[in-house]
């Protein structure tokens, strides 16, 4: 009772750093609040999700095992989740804001009449004052998010609606085992209690999900290519240069909205947040919604003819000239000296 | 046949292009230094919304939204590129409604226009990001949804098949009506039908307009009803009054801050060949590459 729990998503019976990284965070808070982390898997042969999990620190791992419940659709997983916090009434509920959790989230939040925020950048625990009614509440789940596209940075509370529930998006949180030994419990749930026939509305026909091809999060040095690279042709230069270097190429919205770079190199609030240990911007202005994505990276070298972009403030080095000057002298220069 | 299409859409201010005086000294939002907009994804939503009419014979297409007296400009947006009409829900009742609210609120609206098949609207707002209420209109109509389409692939004999756009791949999913469908920014937008029936349409307006424009156009609207938006106040709808406005939001603002970034110390360079060899000889130095 008044426990955590993080719903896992799986696919192909592996579970997503996305509920990784909320299990990490999870534990955290749970270790603050002196309550259990738990977690909730629903699909089918779930055997090896124990395995996976547990060193994350799950002190209560419940299965759901029924062929129906794999691939995830909206009701059932909803109907799952909806009657086991009826039973067990967590204090807070974690999922990942991905197109499952914000699918599901929204959901189960409706019909709870429990508070649900989206896309928290941060989570904590802290106490809340009502000053109107005079009422101060103590461990209080700090949803912390930005909205304004980026320009205000907002704390949610849920005073007194139960599960607190929050989406965090993949790669925001970092992820780390607990203790690789440690072994929880496991509960199976009889799914037929939980989910009834009527919920399997949606067929499936088809579904086509790709390993991603890119891993921006573990990569050491990402070269990241904004607006100002002007051309698919020009953004090419970042793929040599990250090659090169041993990196990955990034990218900010206005670069992936215009069709130079894939939706999956997003960096930024809408797409991954990365900490490498070098990051090259190039061509990049230094939006507040991108730089909220990458300002933890050890070193950041900033590409702009522009010398007064927003980008330079946050910079280590700035180097004013144009990308089509500067990149392949960064490649000519490192052949040179790295040998 | 009657085939009815709801569309959901929301007024936002335009938070992808927050010039410098959009915030305020104390750290809030400007509300007045943003153009008011209708939001990108509604837009997508309308656009699936107006395909299908244009495939279902008899279908209409009706818009609602929620919002202040100036959010019928959507709705007259919506009419220009082809919707049939829109219903605005308005008053200090629904203020202060966290996606919760506002869902529970659009539900009773939905509930109150009748018969429907279909509800259509863009996955998220611009202004909060949520993705929220789409899926929350639904739980509370006990109806089922499909989330981040992309294609309606087809929607005849009371199924509808929609391709949704996943992190990682796409999904193809077959459901019954009535449903409800959120669309993707990646879905067709609305640009062809641009303003196509702005002449037609440019004198609709709510009630509150009519009153607000002092002008007697008394004959102009009994002669073309089409006109006429439609306003709904809370007494309109059937509702429980502590499910809205504050009072139905479980969630609460703490606080709110605007977003600074700390200034680097940073050293400055030009593109010379000497600066830049340089600069790769430190990295290599300092084993940050190599």
């Amino acid at each position: 009772m008044n426990n955590i729990i993080v719903y896992l998503e799986i696919e192909d019976g592996i579970v997503g750093d996305v509920s990784l990284e909320l299990l990490t965070k999870g534990r955290t808070l749970a270790d603050q609040l002196k309550c259990k982390l738990e977690a909730v898997a629903a699909g089918y042969q779930l055997d090896r999700i124990g395995g996976q999990v547990f060193p994350y620190g799950v002190d209560t791992l419940y299965l759901a095992d029924d062929k129906r419940l794999a691939p995830y659709t909206t009701l059932p997983h909803t109907s799952l989740l909806v009657t086991l916090f009826k039973e067990e009434k967590p204090q807070i509920a974690l999922m990942g804001a991905t197109s499952i959790g914000r699918d599901l989230g929204p959901r189960v939040s409706s019909a709870l009449f429990s508070g649900l925020t989206a896309d928290c950048t941060s989570l904590e625990i802290g106490t809340y004052e009502d000053k109107k009614q005079g009422k101060v509440y103590e461990n209080l789940l700090y949803q912390i998010r930005p909205a304004f596209g980026g320009n205000i940075v907002a704390t949610i509370v849920n005073p007194d609606c139960r599960p607190q529930m929050a989406t965090v998006r993949e790669g925001v949180m970092k992820k780390e085992i607990r203790d690789a030994k440690f072994v929880g419990k496991t509960k199976k749930l009889e799914v037929a209690k939980y989910v009834s026939d009527t919920d399997f509305v949606l067929e499936v026909i088809e579904r086509h999900i790709e390993k991603s091809k890119v891993n921006l999060k573990a990569a050491p040095i990402i070269v990241s290519g904004g607006y100002g690279m002007g051309s698919a042709e020009n953004f090419k230069m970042l793929y040599d240069l990250a090659a090169v270097l041993g990196g990955e190429v990034g990218a900010s919205r206005a670069a992936v909205d215009s069709g130079m770079a894939e939706h999956e190199r997003q960096i930024g609030q809408t797409g991954t947040t990365v900490r490498p240990k070098l990051y090259i911007a190039c061509g990049i202005s230094g939006q507040i919604q991108h730089i909220a994505g990458m300002q933890e990276s050890a070193m950041i070298i900033a590409i702009n003819n522009d010398p007064h972009a927003p980008i330079n403030h946050i910079a280590d080095y700035v180097i004013t000239g144009t990308v089509e000057d500067v990149i392949p002298k960064m490649i000519q220069y490192y052949k040179k000296n790295s040998k | 046949m009657s085939f009815n299409i709801v569309v959901l859409a929301k007024q936002v201010p335009d938070t992808r292009n927050v010039g410098k005086d959009a915030m305020k000294a104390d750290g809030t939002v400007n509300r007045a230094a943003l153009p008011a907009i209708y939001n990108p994804e509604d837009l997508n939503a309308l656009e699936q919304a107006l395909r299908l009419k244009s495939k279902i014979e008899g279908a209409t297409v009706y818009v609602l939204t929620m919002g202040p007296a100036r959010a019928a400009e959507i709705i007259r947006e919506s009419m220009y590129r082809g919707a049939d009409g829109g219903y605005l829900l308005s008053g200090r009742e629904f203020a202060g409604s966290d996606t919760l609210a506002t869902s529970y609120a659009l539900a009773c609206a939905i509930r109150k226009m009748g018969k429907v098949d279909i509800i259509i609207c863009g996955r998220q707002a611009i202004d909060g990001d949520t993705a929220q209420v789409g899926p929350q209109v639904a739980e509370k109509l006990g109806l089922p949804q499909i989330t981040y389409a992309e294609e309606i692939i087809d929607c005849s004999d009371n199924k509808i098949i929609v391709k949704r756009r996943l992190e990682r791949g796409v999904e193809v999913v077959k459901g019954s009506l009535p449903m409800v469908v959120t669309v993707n920014g990646s879905a067709a937008p609305c640009r062809p039908r641009h303003a196509k029936l702005t002449l037609k349409y440019k004198h609709a307006a709510t009630p509150t307009e009519k009153q607000e424009s002092g002008s007697d156009y008394t004959d102009l609207y009994s002669s073309h009803p089409y006109l006429n938006i439609t306003e709904w106040g809370v007494n309109d709808i059937e509702h429980d009054i502590q499910w809205l406005g504050l009072s139905g939001s479980p969630t609460k603002v703490k606080q709110i801050e605007s977003v600074v970034f700390t200034a680097k110390e940073s050293k400055r360079m030009n593109a010379s060949d000497v600066e830049i060899e340089n600069l790769m000889k430190e990295l290599i130095a300092n084993h940050t590459i190599g």
